[in-house]
């Protein structure tokens, strides 16, 4: 019996209250914590920096960003890659017009105008849910990436389309080498889902969920609709626009509008699906599955002697995905998340299952 | 019947001249009774009569086509459901309408929505002020909680309760608000002998210790009779009656409406 929670009795309510109530927990966390602050700046390559770890938390923010509107808000969005678009084209345009102003403030201003572009593609949410609002979603994906793409201005004049972001550069350092981007990365995920993390165990989540389960049960016990669920597409926004922000400055260098299309918004919300609706766990779960999954193929690939084609791997991660997908809509709809707290209502009980 | 006297006080809310349809359906014919401050009233009549539309008005869930409701001096044709709710008004639904994906816990804190009133960026820290609400709306429902014996489901998905629990939940729910007014609509369907006398002392309790003013939509006569003031009686949309539980149960248009078939 590692795990539990039985004789660990709280004895006052901030202590039930705290982010994560069980020490085997804390623990767990911190563990991670360190290892991903100290420890894998050390011993990680360049490759596993820039083509895994980076693209991870990038996915994770994004992931987490649909999940609070989808999971916990209970608003479907085909939107995600449009909401990315829109931070990652605001960054750099605010990178290369007022160069004076500091990168983080850049990406939270770029948060912001997503947050405001999300208020404004979330207003048919009033009256429509379901599927009718994911084709509303879906409209301002191809908006906004036909806007991008057919707007010169956007792109800074930029004859290929391709925006190029800046060299990185804070308080006067260097700060373009991978371990430098990878931390950067880390300390803006971490602080963003610690804010996610407290929002949902607050009122805000709290009322995000009660329209989620039953619109009109929580109109009557007097929250209004609009508002939280304007609120939940400026939060969600927010979020991925600050993941398209981070895409182009630490992860790519150089995007063009089609980085975010509606493949983009696909990806995001299967990982959603496949980590678990409802869970700021999920959505990391998620997204470092999809991030995992090619590398653990190809490798396992690698391993039986290179016998399947590269064409042959990239149709099993497809049908590896259908399936999964499928499986979880259909069996789990709360996803790895909800695997792994399973797992740990098991490891409770452990040795005696009864 | 051994209650102590409670100081049952003026019109809390009335109902004049109510009407509502449904396209062709008259849910409501020109309704009009009074809710008077702490009282216990029973809405009962058959199926179909109209009494959760009455409530469902009352709430401003639905609005009727005409008439007027007067709460607390005010008068009003309509209002939006979460407007009710700020003045005062809390209900359940004769079909459980709690939230299946949160535990009983958030379930009842999500009562005490309006009145938390640290804003979103507070929250979002879970600090200071924020934090300090979050508690002190945390202990009072603890003892709402603790007052519906519900201790041992506080962290349960209420989705995996029993009907009965659920119910409880709901209540919970409505309490928490600390409603002036509390429509009940149902409260006691499908429960068992023994659910049914819980939640009976619950709702005497709530009356008698909060004085909150109680509406309440029930079928069983035994239940009614024992626990309310005063009854309405409704039947296809009409009032047919409306006075003390002993008055109702003499009434000739209620025994042939209602009691007579087959209740
Ligand atoms: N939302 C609605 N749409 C259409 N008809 C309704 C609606 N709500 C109630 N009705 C109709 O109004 C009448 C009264 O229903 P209701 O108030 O639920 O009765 P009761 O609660 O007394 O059983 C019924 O004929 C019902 O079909
Ligand atoms: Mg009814």
């Amino acid at each position: 019996m590692l795990y539990r929670e039985a004789g660990q009795f709280k004895t006052s309510y901030p202590a039930d209250q705290a982010i994560f109530p069980i020490p085997q927990d804390r623990w767990s966390l911190a563990i991670v914590l360190v290892a991903a602050f100290a420890v894998v700046p050390m011993v990680a390559n360049n490759y596993w920096l820039v083509s895994i770890l980076i693209p991870f938390l990038v996915f994770s923010l994004a992931a987490l960003g649909l999940n609070i509107l989808t999971g916990y808000a209970g608003q479907v969005s085909l939107g995600t890659g449009g909401f990315m678009a829109v931070g990652a084209f605001a960054a750099y345009n605010l990178a290369v017009r007022l160069p004076q102003l500091n990168y983080i403030v850049d990406f939270a201003l770029a948060g912001l105008i997503a947050a405001a572009v999300g208020v404004l593609f979330g207003l048919p949410s009033l009256r429509i849910k379901g599927f009718y609002l994911a084709v509303a979603t879906l409209a301002a994906q191809f908006f906004i990436e036909w806007l991008f793409t057919r707007v010169p201005w956007f792109t800074n004049y930029s004859s290929s389309g391709v925006i190029t972001a800046p060299k990185m550069q804070m308080f006067g350092f260097d700060l373009s080498d991978p371990v430098s981007r990878y931390l950067i990365t880390l300390c803006i995920v971490t602080v963003l889902t610690l804010a996610a993390k407290n929002m949902v165990r607050s009122a805000v989540g709290r009322s995000w969920m009660a329209i989620r389960d039953m619109d009109i049960a929580a109109e009557i016990i007097g929250i209004r609709p609009l508002h939280t669920k304007l609120l939940a597409f400026a939060v969600s926004s927010f979020y991925c626009g600050v993941a398209g922000a981070l895409w182009v400055f630490f992860y790519i260098g150089a995007v063009e509008p089609q980085a975010f299309d509606i493949n983009r918004s696909f990806q995001v919300l299967f990982m959603v699906i496949i980590g678990g609706l409802g869970s700021v766990l999920g959505s990391f779960l998620g997204a470092g599955f999809i991030v995992f999954l090619p590398i653990a193929l190809n490798n396992a690939a690698a391993l039986f002697g290179g016998a399947l084609q590269a064409d042959t791997l990239s149709h099993l991660e497809l049908i590896i995905f259908g399936g999964l997908i499928i499986f979880f809509l259909i069996v789990e709809p709360l996803g790895l998340a909800r695997l792994w707290q399973i797992g740990k209502e098991k490891l409770r009980l452990w040795p005696f299952p009864h | 019947m051994t209650q102590p006297p409670r100081k049952i006080g003026g019109t809390l809310l009335k109902v004049d001249g109510i009407s509502l349809a449904f396209g062709g359906v008259k849910a409501l014919s020109d309704i009009s009774f009074e809710i008077r401050e702490h009282e216990i009233l029973a809405i009962i009549g058959p199926n179909g009569a109209g009494k959760s539309s009455m409530l469902n008005v009352i709430n401003g869930f639905y609005h009727p086509q005409q008439g007027a409701i007067t709460y607390k001096g005010a008068t009003r044709s309509q209002m939006r459901p979460h407007e009710a709710a700020a003045q005062g008004i809390a209900r359940t639904f004769q079909n459980i309408a709690l939230f299946r994906g949160m535990s009983t816990l958030d379930n009842i804190m999500t009562g005490r929505l309006l009145k938390m009133k640290t804003n979103f960026f507070m929250q979002a820290l879970y600090w200071g002020p924020a934090l300090k609400e979050e508690i002190a709306h945390r202990e009072v429902v603890e003892r709402i909680i603790d007052f519906l014996e519900i201790q041992s489901i506080r962290k349960t998905p209420v989705g995996r309760l029993p009907y009965g629990l659920q119910k409880r939940v709901e209540l919970g729910r409505a309490l928490a608000a600390e409603p002036e007014l509390l429509l009940l609509d149902e409260p006691m369907a499908g429960m068992n002998v023994e659910e049914k006398e819980d939640m009976c002392r619950f709702i005497l309790d709530v009356n008698d210790e909060f004085g909150t003013t109680i509406a309440l939509i029930e079928h069983d006569m035994g239940v009614v009779m024992d626990i309310s003031d005063r009854v309405v009686v409704l039947d296809y949309g009409r009032k047919i009656a409306d006075g003390r539980p002993d008055q109702v149960r003499a009434n000739q248009d209620v025994i042939d409406a209602y009691l007579g078939v087959g209740h």
